[in-house]
């Protein structure tokens, strides 16, 4: 004795966004009966378990069935299958799309292929995100990887364009984008602490003020890509540290604008010129592939720990940040202000992100 | 040449990949019509292929027009093999021959394929040139209208009802035939498609010659169904009702259409613009014309009965419910109008009607329900000479229908349907309706010019109350019943209950609201061949059908009401069970009697135990009428009774008591029930099966709080819909694992079946709430041995539930008020009919014209634009909103430029040009909604574009991968859903109203991994409007669109 077959199918997509939650995360119809169950759902409404249960099947089914026009989110305003009202639609594309953090975290900067997908489990296992959960966002990283790495134009309003995201959501995947094509270091030791949002914020920095695309937008240039020319141009700045003098003007500088106004003012005389050494490095370093996969773990290491280690609080570092770009403006030798700006800019602001506990 | 059809391929979309090495497809494009193909160029390696061919024209007869799809197969090519189909589209075009209807079919249509499903849409444009034929002896119909909906459509006016058409066709299922073994599955579903397709509109054509032959000009309540009798053979079979109906607006009556003048073609002399006479003039069956298309009616097999054939043909009488003795009958007038009815009525062989709604004053009274059965052995004779069995097998029926109307003293059947039950060479067919008295005036040649007919001055029935009023003799009562002065009018006699196969009549006062209730019943049967089945079979039914019946009733008077409406007893046969299944909306109706409650009677009632028991149950039962009379709000006003009748105890008896009945009149109650005087309805629990009923009927949930449901197109007692809208199907397929089951057990387990869908109904639906689901329409099959199967399509609709008492009359439904007030004044009806609502009603006659013809005049020609334009406004706007979102995110401040400037000649999909070019903007999917009732509340239907009727086959042979049965069926449900709107859509609707599934064939194989499914769903295509927009001023709406547009 049992149910055969048993199907409900609406002229009007019918569904419930919590369940949809709940194929999202991959869970199986029998423990979404019972999260559902458990979220008393049976409450509001009275019904049997059984109910509930023939219930979660035809929407996860219906969900599977949607699953090829959400790859293709334009597609699901032009197919005729299911008629879902517009906004619905969004929520679907939206839902569908959104990640995990925590996930994002794991997979960020890794390659986006067949092996990581294959070590799925063991991210699966780390966050505890099912591991079918974690194929789908995996596979939507890769989808919108794919879709917008050899596009040309703004990476954000490219992946809105195609996926119909919302613009958080498609800054997110900017971020992701941005990460897997340059490869960026972030699962050492070290980085642990740095949040998913630490990274897609400098992400977003990177990628507004050091790309192709954020120079000149009318340039057919691609927003994935560091600006190769300004990387190069990153060796010029070697001579606020090779030139003694102007090391020396700097820091006198700088301690002239922040005598009295920091707390940590004495380690911060003591250690200038190893960490004025360690920006201008960072940056001069850019220019090899390699040492730009290492940014991340380069500021960790050379700016952020020290600092920390003297514990500075944040409001002293965005003070010294501050003036040792500013300052330069006023060294009488140093000509590369805009570079010096465009990268001091970026930097300057990672650091404030990425300096917390 | 009557006709030259155009057809344009314009592109593709979506199409799937059947090259796998370049991941594209070559594709191109059949266009077939009769016998002659075009094909379109191919457009290589896409898979959005923009064919945009020349128009392919075909100059055809109207009488192919009317017979033959459109078919459209879209073929990948490939050089060195075959050509691969990708699927197929099947365009009716009737809807193109009738001037009223649709003018052109253009849109995005489902490529469909009986394996794969959708696959991808093909965009297509079709016309159609017709010639004024003016044959007399012509074979075509061209311009009859076709209505699914059972009630007279929404903007006309029936000028006059002609009555009862039917008409069925025959051919061999071509599953079944010989080649059938060495062709593929799916060639030989592809064959029934089209063999269907083609039988569907020949007899659509052959109906509507009857139509023309009878003067109409339409057929409303049109029923098709199909018998896939198996090796015998497949039938298409349809009914309907003939009527004239006029456009409720002068625009369209100014341009008489050519071909949609029935009347007048029939006076023109048989000449003129045909140049072969001939072919048209040597009558129905002409070897010349047959050849011209594949299924000719002559070319199909008829068959007969063969001696060996047993009639078991088994007439339960079941009119039901009503019954009585009479008061006088209404006076001399009223005798002069029976007449009059009455002639106008005898004209015709079967005075049927398949509507279940009438224009006011149209039903007068109603008798009961009638219902004939027969059970017959499907055989195949190979003697096409021989006359057709089914008719004579259907004409049987109808005949039996007929005198039981004629036994209620009725004239007339309303409400009337007809349905099979096959299974292997067995078959139930059956037919209902409610017996009914109707008005003349509606049958009679000149009646609109009959302001001196008399009729028109007597109608001495109050509105409200009437239809109840009894119509038999009061002395020739054919069942037992109590009859009483009608608790409206106090004059004339009313049964204590009525049944009947109708929508409740819009003029009836009820108590508090209606709901379903549903009587289920299976019985086992011996599994049998031949004859030795057909009499267990038949053996079996009268049981079955008093079983139902006194369900019904106990149900009925378990929630304290007193009439059924919709009722729809199905049922159906298997291999070792028949499985029964009663559906009705009960309400209290004011005008009858308040019912009696259940009284349980023991029979060894020495035992104290066993009294204990039963007074237990007595006072569940008594506690559920209670409880049952709260939530429907049934609190009917106390009133005085005076019983009048005297329950007949056997008809045998009936002679005696034509004496008695006068003195009988007070010794009504001997029995001291707990009900008062009223008759209680007497349970006797003398074994375990009464007992069993009695919990059932005990176990039947009430709907949630918040819900309502019904079978029929209203719920008696909400009238205040609000837009909420939701139609769904949903099919349950219940295995049953042993062959050990009693009876009860496995009433229990259809019982469990169908309550359990029901609840999972309200469950699904409970963000709606509050809301009611309207024509709960479920079918039961035994597809296998150990398999049920129940199919149900029903809507659900929100309603305000703050204005649900009292104030309806005040205009909360407008358009139900507008309805009646357009009827009436278009019938030039007087207004007294409706003597309840004048002062209330915001329409008086005159103005409801002026308002009703300029609303159309100005709706009608801009209809299709305005509904586009405004759904695509939402869409727009919506894409509007992601483009300002677009523009807002522009990063970093150093960019100033416009992104719009950033445009680039790159192909799309990898430009940032790709916003100006992208499909969406342009080619959404506009929403087509679907409802099984007649109309869509809030709105008005301002143009019917035709009949939509179709059938499709899925099968697989891979179900597992497709998501087991439950996966393939869904999929095919949507499928279906999809191909309909997508019809409707390219004939310029917004909707599909009275839509059903008729059919629903589910048949599976999971050792082999295979399954198929039939489907056949039919409705009515329409524009709707606002109700708000009609009633703004007729500025343009695309200024409101745009203005829209802006603010987002």
């Amino acid at each position: 004795m049992s149910m055969e077959l048993d199907v409900f199918v609406g002229n009007t997509m019918l569904l419930d966004e919590e369940v949809y939650k709940l194929w999202l995360d991959g869970y199986t119809v029998g423990d979404a009966v019972r999260l559902r169950l458990e979220g008393g759902v049976l409450q509001e409404c009275e019904a049997s378990e059984e109910v509930l249960h023939s219930d979660t099947m035809d929407q996860f089914r219906t969900f599977q069935m949607c699953e090829r026009f959400l790859h293709c989110p334009s597609k699901l305003a032009n197919q005729l299958l299911f008629q879902i009202p517009p906004h619905r639609q969004a929520m679907l594309i939206e839902r569908y799309y959104m990640f995990d953090s925590g996930f994002a975290r794991e997979l960020l900067g890794k390659k986006l292929s067949k092996g990581t997908k294959k070590d799925l489990d063991d991210v699966s296992a780390k966050t505890g995100i099912t591991l079918k959960s974690c194929r789908r966002q995996f596979d939507n990283f890769k989808r919108v990887f794919k879709a917008v790495e050899e596009l040309k134009g703004p990476l954000v309003e490219n992946i809105q364009h195609h996926f119909l995201l919302s613009d958080r959501l498609a800054r997110d995947y900017a971020a992701v984008v941005f990460f897997a094509n340059s490869r960026f270091e972030t699962g050492k030791r070290k980085l642990q602490y740095l949040s998913f949002q630490d990274f897609a914020f400098c992400a977003r920095q990177l990628i507004s003020y050091w790309t192709v695309g954020s120079v000149d937008s009318m340039l057919e240039g691609m927003d994935v890509d560091l600006e190769k020319e300004f990387l190069h141009d990153l060796k010029d700045l070697k001579i606020l540290i090779t030139d003694k003098d102007m090391l020396d003007q700097h820091k006198s500088l700088v301690c002239a604008a922040l005598r009295g106004k920091i707390k940590v003012f004495n380690e911060m005389e003591g250690n200038f010129k190893n960490l004025s050494r360690a920006l201008v490095n960072i940056a001069v370093k850019l220019t090899h592939t390699k040492d730009v996969r290492d940014l991340f773990i380069d500021l960790v290491e050379k700016f952020i720990e020290p600092c920390r280690s003297d514990r500075w609080a944040v409001g002293d570092i965005r003070l010294f940040l501050t003036h040792y770009t500013s300052t330069a403006h006023k060294l009488d030798t140093f000509r590369h202000l805009v570079i010096w700006d465009r990268y001091m800019g970026v930097v300057k602001s990672c650091i404030l992100k990425m300096y917390h506990d | 040449m009557p006709g030259k059809l155009k057809a344009k391929i314009v592109a593709g979309r979506h199409l799937p990949v059947m090259d796998r090495a370049s991941d594209l497809t070559d594709a191109f494009v059949e266009v077939k019509f009769g016998n002659t193909t075009f094909k379109t160029d191919v457009y290589p390696k896409s898979l959005n292929p923009q064919w945009n061919s020349e128009w392919f024209k075909f100059e055809v007869d109207d009488e192919d027009l009317q017979d033959e799809p459109l078919q459209i197969t879209v073929l990948d090519h490939d050089t060195y093999s075959a050509n691969d189909a990708i699927g197929k589209v099947y365009i009716d075009i009737d809807p193109l021959l009738s001037s009223e209807a649709a003018t052109v079919i253009s849109g995005w249509f489902p490529i469909y394929d009986t394996i794969h499903g959708i696959r991808g849409e093909i965009n297509v444009l079709v016309k159609v040139d017709l010639f004024n034929d003016l044959n007399r002896f012509r074979q075509s119909s061209c311009g009859v209208k076709f209505f699914c909906t059972t009630s007279i459509p929404r903007c006309y006016r029936a000028a006059m009802v002609h009555g009862f058409v039917e008409e069925l066709v025959v051919n061999e299922d071509p599953e079944y035939q010989w080649i059938d073994r060495i062709r593929t599955p799916r060639a030989s579903n592809e064959a029934r498609q089209r063999l269907i397709s083609l039988m569907s509109g020949e007899l659509q054509r052959k109906i509507g010659l009857k139509v023309l032959e009878m003067g109409g000009n339409a057929v409303v309540g049109y029923l098709q169904c199909f018998d896939l009798e198996g090796e015998s053979g497949l039938v298409v079979r349809a009914i309907g009702t003939a009527c004239t109906l006029e456009k409720l607006s002068n625009s369209s009556a100014a341009a008489p259409p050519a071909c949609n003048s029935p009347s007048k073609d029939i006076k023109e002399p048989p000449f003129s613009e045909d140049p072969n006479p001939n072919t048209h003039s040597s009558g129905p069956s002409t070897p010349l014309k047959t050849q011209t298309y594949s299924f000719s009616p002559s070319k199909s097999y008829s068959r007969q009965s063969s001696s060996s054939d047993t009639d078991l043909s088994l007439t339960p009488k079941t009119g039901m419910g009503s019954g009585g003795s009479a008061g006088k009958e209404g006076g001399p007038l009223k005798t002069l109008l029976r007449q009059q009815t009455q002639s106008a009525l005898e004209q015709r062989e079967f005075p049927f009607f398949t509507l279940t709604s009438f224009p006011p004053g149209f039903l007068i009274h109603v008798g009961g329900v009638v219902s004939a059965r027969s059970v017959k052995l499907l055989d195949r004779i190979h003697n096409p000479d021989e006359p057709e069995t089914r008719d004579a097998w259907w004409e049987e029926i109808r005949q039996e229908i007929k005198s039981h109307a004629r036994a209620l003293g009725c004239h007339a059947v309303v409400g009337y349907s007809e349905s099979t039950s096959i299974c292997e060479e067995v078959c139930i067919l059956s037919a209902s309706g409610t017996a009914a008295v109707l008005h003349p005036k509606f049958m009679q040649e000149g009646c609109l010019d009959g302001y001196s007919d008399p009729s028109r001055l007597e109608e001495p029935s109050p509105p409200s109350c009437g239809f109840c009023h009894i119509p038999y003799d009061e002395l020739n009562i054919p069942f037992p019943a109590h009859l009483t002065y009608c608790y409206h009018c106090r004059r004339q006699k009313v049964p204590d209950v009525l049944f009947t196969t109708i929508d409740m009549p819009a003029e009836a006062a009820v108590t508090g609201k209606g709901c379903l209730i549903q009587a289920r019943l299976c019985r086992l049967k011996k599994k049998a061949q031949g004859e030795v089945n057909a009499t267990a079979i038949s053996n079996l039914l009268p049981f079955m059908e008093y079983e139902l019946h006194t369900q019904l009733m106990n149900k009925l008077k378990l929630r304290g009401m007193n009439a059924l409406f919709g009722l729809r007893i199905q049922i159906s046969v298997g291999e070792n069970m028949l499985v029964g299944l009663a559906s009705a909306t009960a309400v209290y109706l004011t005008a009858l009697p308040t019912p009696g409650g259940i009284q349980i009677a023991g029979k060894t009632p020495s035992d104290i135990t066993y009294e204990q028991h039963i007074s237990n149950m007595q006072k569940k039962i008594n506690d559920t009428i209670a409880k049952n009379k709260e939530l429907y709000e049934v609190n009917p006003p106390e009133v005085i009774e005076e019983v009048i009748g005297s329950p007949i105890p056997e008809p045998r008896q009936r002679s005696r008591l034509f004496r008695s009945h006068s003195e009988s009149s007070d010794e009504v109650s001997e029995l001291d029930l707990s009900h008062g005087k009223k008759d209680a309805f007497v349970l006797e629990i003398d074994d375990t099966d009464a007992v069993e009923d009695i919990h059932s009927l005990l176990t039947d949930t009430p709907a949630p709080a918040g819900f309502y449901s019904c079978n029929t197109e209203i719920m008696p007692g909400i009238y205040n819909w609000t837009s909420g809208l939701q139609m769904f199907t949903s099919v349950r397929v219940f295995r049953l694992s042993n062959a050990n089951l009693t009876n009860q057990g496995l009433n229990k387990i259809f019982n469990d079946l169908c309550e359990n869908l029901l609840k999972s109904l309200y469950f699904k639906l409970r963000s709606m709430i509050p809301c009611c689901l309207c024509h709960l329409n479920f079918t039961v099959a035994v597809p296998e041995d150990e398999l049920i199967q129940v199919a149900v399509t029903a809507v659900a609709m929100t309603f305000d539930k703050d204005q649900a008492q009292e104030n309806w009359k005040l205009g909360a439904d407008k358009t139900h008020m507008k309805a009646i007030v357009e009827n009436e004044e278009q019938l030039q009806f007087p207004l007294e009919l409706c003597t309840e609502s004048p002062s209330t009603n915001p329409f008086s006659p005159c103005r409801g014209t002026g308002l009703q013809e300029s609303a159309n005049a100005h709706a009608t020609p801009r209809a299709a634009s305005v509904d586009y334009s405004s759904f695509a406004d939402r869409w727009s706007s919506w894409i509007e909103l992601i483009r300002l979102k677009a523009q807002t995110i522009r990063r970093g401040s150093i960019k100033t430029t416009s992104s719009l400037e950033k445009a680039s000649p790159l192909p799309e999909g990898r430009s940032r040009s790709l916003r100006s070019t992208r499909s969406y903007a342009g080619s959404t999917v506009a929403v087509v909604k679907m409802t099984p009732l007649s109309f869509i509340p809030g709105t008005r239907i301002i143009k019917y574009l035709g009949i939509i009727n179709m059938f499709f086959i899925r099968e697989t042979t891979s179900l597992r991968e497709e998501g087991g049965v439950s996966g393939f069926l869904h999929a095919f449900i949507a499928e279906v859903f999809a191909m309909v709107r997508a019809h409707v859509a390219a004939l310029g609707g917004n909707a599909v109203v009275s839509y059903s599934m008729k059919e629903c064939v589910f048949m599976e194989n999971p050792n082999k991994n295979q399954a198929q499914c039939l489907i056949n769903v039919s409705g009515d295509a329409v524009i709707f409007m606002r109700e708000s927009e009609l009633e703004a001023t007729p500025a343009p709406p695309q200024t409101s669109c745009s203005g829209g547009e802006v603010t987002t």
